[in-house]
């Protein structure tokens, strides 16, 4: 190795730089932060109670075993949140995207009368909104409280993505396209549906990814407007109740009350909530930047 | 489909003829199918957006729920200055502060320089596995980030603090105790938000002409040099922009964060405006003092945008608005 990048030196007259060793290192310990604590999660999850109680766990597990998972998919209140999880999740993705875009394509219109007026009502939300407190009262006085409406309705207007998708309508679809197809005679929803959506499927995803995954970790509102209603609670805020405020044992099956180190059942609750996010992450990584990315432009 | 057919051939004529007036009629005719695909929306916008606002009044007026909003009293600023003088709000406004600036001193400049070392990287594989774990924590959750905070770093099993003793040192409370947990919540926000906050910079960067650094080269520039004088300086607006936008922030704060890693034994830094608003308002039903306090954040947060922006301009920049 020494050999080699002295032939280099000799030939290219080019010094080895500590900043070719101390840039990819630092890279490398940052990176390791991000995934260490996970690793350790993990193993701790599949390890035997005696080892975690007596710190001996780092990053593998020691005494393999799946007892804390087989706690969890006995557990029906957690079961039951990951099912409110999804249900709001997914509806509340739904509701977003047709709201985006029936006021994205209208507003990437130069011809729409009234624009610049209505990209006003839509846009000032991003600077100033009622707050914590009206927003409550509001959601009181529709009767939403303790309801799932309160987590799929209020917030799946989002001025944020709304900018998005109607800068990459207005940026993406060439208007000679569309000017030939209104020449043949299609209409505002034919041009729509047929032209402009097919032809946006990957800010379509961005967005859909945007509003599932914000929906899916998102806890604030579940904490203000789901009280009474334990039901209702998404997985999220269970995780609340269960590993950061403690409030709340396991409902674990037989009653046989904490013969488990609760530290490995956090450990495996951790990692069950996040097993959706980390499995999908791969795919999705790739969207979230473009979507990103066609954010700051138009900032 | 009748309509738009009639629509286009008047079009031309029609075109001179138009008044301001009547643009509005002729534009319903001619565009009806886009108004009616903008009600949802605007219902949306209007109801959840819009209405809460005039929910804001109730900071004028001494809320009692018996009386219900309209047949509660009028009370000018009263409510305003009632909270200004409790110690509560001091300390809330103090912490807000404290935090989010020290945050921006922090979590603004660590992308900046994590995206000048992946602009270094040439190999694209090993740029890539660094991106992808470097981007994993923006996609989790406060609550796990907060569950994951005390596995790691809890005093009396964190795997941080396990490997502390290993080395032969003494145990840290990183989370429980006041200053510490000040640092800790600081270094997690780093933790959270470096990696995600790099693809605007790196986006940024891939746009700067590769012929300066060429000719820089060709001068003799070494490394260092070129990243001072032609990566920092191309990206200088960019930079500008974002620090305008999280000015504005600094008053605001995600709640999400602080009561995800909040515990019972630290509680100096922990009372922030947004813990605070959901304290009186939400857990204690005072609701006009809640929404006081939320209103004046708001306010401050739109001034200080507004105040960065001109500066921003002041200073030579394009600013934001």
């Amino acid at each position: 190795m020494k050999a080699a990048s002295d032939t280099v030196t000799v030939h290219r007259r080019k010094r080895v730089d500590i900043w070719d060793v101390l840039i990819p290192f630092s890279l490398i310990v940052a990176s390791l932060v991000c995934l260490l604590p996970f690793l350790h999660v993990i193993s701790k999850s599949f390890s035997t109670d005696a080892y975690v109680i007596a710190n001996k766990v780092y990053l593998w597990p020691k005494g393999f075993t799946l007892g804390a998972y087989e706690k969890i998919f006995a557990d029906a209140s957690i079961l039951r949140s990951l099912y409110v999880s999804i249900v709001v999740t997914v509806s509340f993705t739904i509701l977003g995207m047709i709201i985006t875009v029936f006021a994205a394509y209208p507003l990437s219109r130069t011809r729409l009368w009234g624009r610049t007026l209505f990209t006003f009502i839509f846009m000032l939300p991003l600077f100033f909104q009622g707050g914590i407190i009206p927003d409550y009262l509001l959601v009181n006085n529709l009767g939403m409280l303790d309801t799932i409406w309160s987590l799929i309705l209020p917030l799946s207007f989002s001025a944020y993505n709304l900018l998005i998708m109607k800068s990459a309508i207005s940026s993406g679809i060439p208007t000679s396209l569309e000017e030939s197809a209104r020449i043949d005679g299609a209409g505002h929803f034919r041009i729509l549906f047929s032209i402009v959506l097919p032809l946006s499927k990957p800010i379509l995803a961005t967005i859909a990814l945007f509003y599932a995954v914000g929906r899916w970790n998102a806890y604030q509102d579940a904490l203000f407007y789901i009280k009474q209603n334990v039901d209702l609670r998404p997985l999220q805020l269970k995780l609340y109740y269960l590993i950061i405020q403690s409030t709340e044992s396991f409902q674990l099956e037989g009653s046989q009350v904490s013969l488990s180190n609760p530290e490995v059942l956090k450990a495996s609750c951790i990692v069950f909530a996040t097993m959706p996010i980390l499995c999908v992450y791969p795919f999705i990584q790739k969207y979230f930047v473009q979507g990103t990315m066609l954010g700051a432009v138009k900032e | 489909m009748k309509i738009e057919n009639a629509s286009s051939k008047n079009r031309t004529v029609q075109k001179h003829m138009r008044a301001d007036r009547d643009g509005l009629k002729y534009s319903i005719r001619r565009d009806w199918q886009l108004y009616l695909l903008l009600l949802l929306p605007l219902a949306f916008v209007l109801v959840f957006k819009y209405a809460p606002m005039s929910g804001l009044l109730l900071a004028f007026k001494d809320y009692k729920i018996a009386r219900g909003f309209w047949g509660s009293e009028w009370v000018g600023f009263e409510v305003f200055n009632e909270i200004f003088n409790k110690p509560d709000f001091i300390r809330a406004l103090r912490n807000t502060l404290l935090l989010n600036t020290l945050d921006l001193l922090f979590s603004f400049t660590m992308p900046i320089v994590l995206a000048l070392l992946l602009n270094e990287i040439k190999n694209v594989f090993f740029k890539r596995i660094n991106q992808t774990l470097l981007y994993l924590p923006h996609f989790l959750s406060w609550i796990i980030i907060g569950a994951l905070a005390y596995q790691l770093l809890s005093e009396g099993n964190g795997l941080v603090n396990n490997v502390i003793e290993q080395l032969g040192f003494n145990r840290v409370p990183f989370l429980q105790e006041d200053s510490n947990w000040l640092i800790s919540y600081l270094a997690i926000g780093v933790w959270q938000s470096m990696g995600w906050g790099t693809i605007i910079y790196l986006a940024a960067i891939s746009g700067i002409n590769p012929e300066l650094y060429e000719a820089a080269t060709v001068d003799g520039a070494g490394r260092g040099r070129k990243m001072w004088n032609i990566t920092l300086p191309s990206i200088r607006v960019t930079i500008v922009t974002l620090l305008i936008l999280n000015l504005g922030k600094v008053m605001e704060g995600s709640f999400e964060r602080v009561y995800a890693l909040q515990n019972k034994v630290t509680t100096e830094f922990t009372t922030t405006i947004p813990v605070l608003v959901y304290r009186w308002g939400i857990e204690n039903g005072d609701f006009s003092r809640a929404t006081a306090l939320g209103l004046f954040q708001g306010a401050i947060a739109v001034v200080l945008v507004l105040a960065a922006d001109r500066i921003a301009k002041k200073l030579g920049e394009d600013g934001l608005l």
